[in-house]
């Protein structure tokens, strides 16, 4: 793609960028984008795998910390969540919960654009 | 009693007697949103007329109300709390004319406790900065300099309160979104333990990290508005069972007695020395005051930024995977009739967010993507295991941890808005209270010599708020800079 080539050749900062021990390229940065449901334009590409490619290498320093025997966090403080009977509740009426649809739908739905052909 | 002056014990206390109503306490306080909000924009909006109503509700229950805890006290609430049928934009085109359909539990426990909502308070777009510079709609001004930012992401929370526009705010605090500019504005900020105050209704950002907590201008107002958040709800499963702290005691505040441990190695570079002076002034003062001060270590500390700015993206790029123009919400108006869900997705949400949240979001979307799972995401959950193993090893000999809120004071509007890198070093000191759970307290600490606030943070045990507001409460009756107040109060 001609437009990646320019991104290159134009933007200095990608010069260190390239020896870093990360390395990220703009092809990256758009498959990123498509996972997350982003459109960039090329100048959100340009920039983001230049400041990316920053924070990914300043995260680098963490390969320095051996955790092989360290579990992880994945939420602070005690004991998971106790559990509770499963009793019925209350919940948000219908009405309420459609009165902020982008656009509705017959008989309480929200209305999307087609979603196969 | 000028409006810039004040307390929430003051208000509930006036209301409560009769001195005050609660509609000329909301009145005279919208009126001085009126008159200095144009410099600073620290709210998104000012719910006027729903606020007066709320003031004469109070004033018509005042007998049977009368022990309630907020009794007539305005709040102001950030921008990213559910707040029903009023605007709830998180700082994001995406949420421009959201109304969200319920309170967030913690609004209705402010309501229940008698207060008036008198507004929301501008943020970093869905919690994501460190300057206010990020919102949608424009930054919030520091009431100290208006050239420079008030911090962030509660920036308009924090310049509310220190400009004396409410007594108290509501904000959230990932990162240090609240001691942080607290610390920049001159306020006390409190972000409490994680599980301690309810997450119900708010929009989450980093669920392992985020947790919502008050902004106020007296450690006692912090301790007040503490305990009508704080305890267990149903509607959040990561509450902790513990009830609302007892503050019974706390005040007047003491440190004598109180093992403060400094964490001296982390403050040997980087710190600004006119942060590091007020600093160490403060801690002088403790000490006079019967502090026993020590070093500790925390060996991993310097871990802490990479590590959180690894998890928070993260965590973020799954929880803002629901703006999708579905729901509610902005949804993208598409050219091509022949365009389905997934074009509606992506424009949808190039449109709806803001540069600092797409470039977290491709951030964390990078970390949790396949092949680099194990190397960033779960790696960095292991080194947050070895930051909290510090702090639990440091508490085993002190009852709380001081260093300064920030490396530096306030920073001019624009300085690192296209360094994102900068910004984020900037939270060298409040990342670790949010990786760890612990809670944490920023004090005003003086004013450097340019007249800009300096902030004082101490981290405490799990569940012990009430030491860090026994300690703070010392700063803020015997500090010679006790009574400063920003020029836009004036």
């Amino acid at each position: 793609m001609p437009r990646r080539t320019a991104a290159r050749m134009g933007d200095s900062s990608l010069i260190t960028f390239c020896r870093m021990p990360t390395v990220l390229t703009a092809a990256d940065v758009e498959r990123i984008a498509a996972l997350a449901h982003l459109d960039l334009s090329d100048a959100e590409v340009r920039i983001f795998t230049t400041q990316l490619a920053q924070i990914l290498e300043y995260a680098e320093r963490l390969k320095e910390v051996d955790t092989s025997a360290v579990p992880a966090t994945w939420r602070p403080g005690a004991a998971a969540p106790g559990l509770r009977p499963d009793d019925v509740r209350p919940s948000l009426p219908l009405e309420d919960a459609l009165a902020g649809a982008p656009e509705r739908g017959p008989r309480g739905l929200f209305r999307v654009p087609k979603v196969i052909d | 009693m000028a409006p810039g002056a004040w307390t929430v014990t003051g208000i509930r206390a006036a209301v409560a007697a009769g001195d005050l109503s609660a509609r000329d306490v909301c009145a005279r306080c919208l009126d001085r949103i009126a008159a200095v909000d144009g410099r600073l924009h620290a709210f998104t909006a000012v719910l006027e007329d729903a606020a007066l109503a709320r003031a004469e509700e109070v004033d018509a229950h005042r007998g049977a109300w009368r022990d309630r805890p907020l009794l007539g006290v305005p709040v102001a609430v950030k921008d990213i709390i559910c707040t029903r049928n009023a605007p709830t934009t998180a700082g994001s085109r995406i949420l421009a004319d959201y109304r969200p359909p319920y309170d967030a539990t913690v609004v209705t426990r402010l309501l229940d406790a008698g207060a008036v909502i008198v507004g929301k308070t501008n943020c970093d777009e869905f919690a994501m900065g460190s300057s206010t510079e990020h919102s949608a709609y424009g930054p919030t001004r520091n009431p100290w300099s208006t050239d420079r930012i008030p911090g962030g992401s509660s920036g308009g929370a924090a310049a509310a309160v220190a400009a004396g526009l409410t007594p108290a705010s509501i904000a959230t605090d990932t990162g240090g979104s609240i001691r942080q500019p607290a610390a920049f504005c001159g306020a006390v900020g409190l972000k409490p333990t994680y599980g301690r105050v309810s997450r119900y209704g708010l929009l989450a950002f980093a669920s392992s990290l985020d947790q919502i907590g008050p902004l106020t201008r007296t450690v006692e107002d912090a301790a007040a508005v503490l305990q009508v958040l704080a305890g267990p709800d149903p509607r959040d499963a990561t509450t902790a069972a513990e009830p609302a702290p007892d503050m019974a005691g706390v005040f007047p505040g003491s440190a004598s007695g109180a093992r403060i441990g400094v964490p001296r190695a982390a403050l040997a570079s980087g710190v600004d020395a006119e942060v590091l002076e007020a600093f160490n002034a403060a801690l002088a003062l403790l000490a006079e005051r019967g502090a026993e001060v020590c070093d500790v270590d925390l060996p991993h500390m310097q871990y802490a930024v990479p590590v959180y700015y690894l998890v928070a993206p993260a965590e973020a790029s799954s929880n803002l995977a629901r703006y999708d123009g579905v729901r509610y919400g902005r949804r993208a108006a598409l050219q091509d009739a022949a365009a389905g869900v997934p074009e509606m997705y992506a424009r949808t949400r190039s449109e709806g967010f803001g540069a600092e949240v797409k470039r977290r979001i491709m951030l964390g979307t990078y970390a949790l993507s396949a092949g680099y799972y194990d190397a960033y995401y779960v790696h960095a959950q292991r080194v947050r295991s070895l930051i909290r193993r510090d702090y639990d090893d440091a508490f085993a000999s002190v009852d709380a941890i001081a260093m300064p809120t920030t490396p530096t004071p306030a920073f001019p509007i624009g300085e690192r808005i296209d360094d994102p890198l900068a910004m984020y070093l900037g939270d060298v000191f409040t990342v670790s209270a949010n990786l760890t759970g612990l809670p944490a307290i920023s004090l005003p600490a003086g004013l450097t010599r340019a007249r800009l606030p300096i902030g004082f943070q101490l981290m405490g045990r799990p569940f012990d708020e009430a030491t860090l507001l026994r300690i703070g409460d010392v700063l803020e009756r015997d500090a010679p800079w006790a009574e400063e107040r920003p020029p836009v109060s004036a």
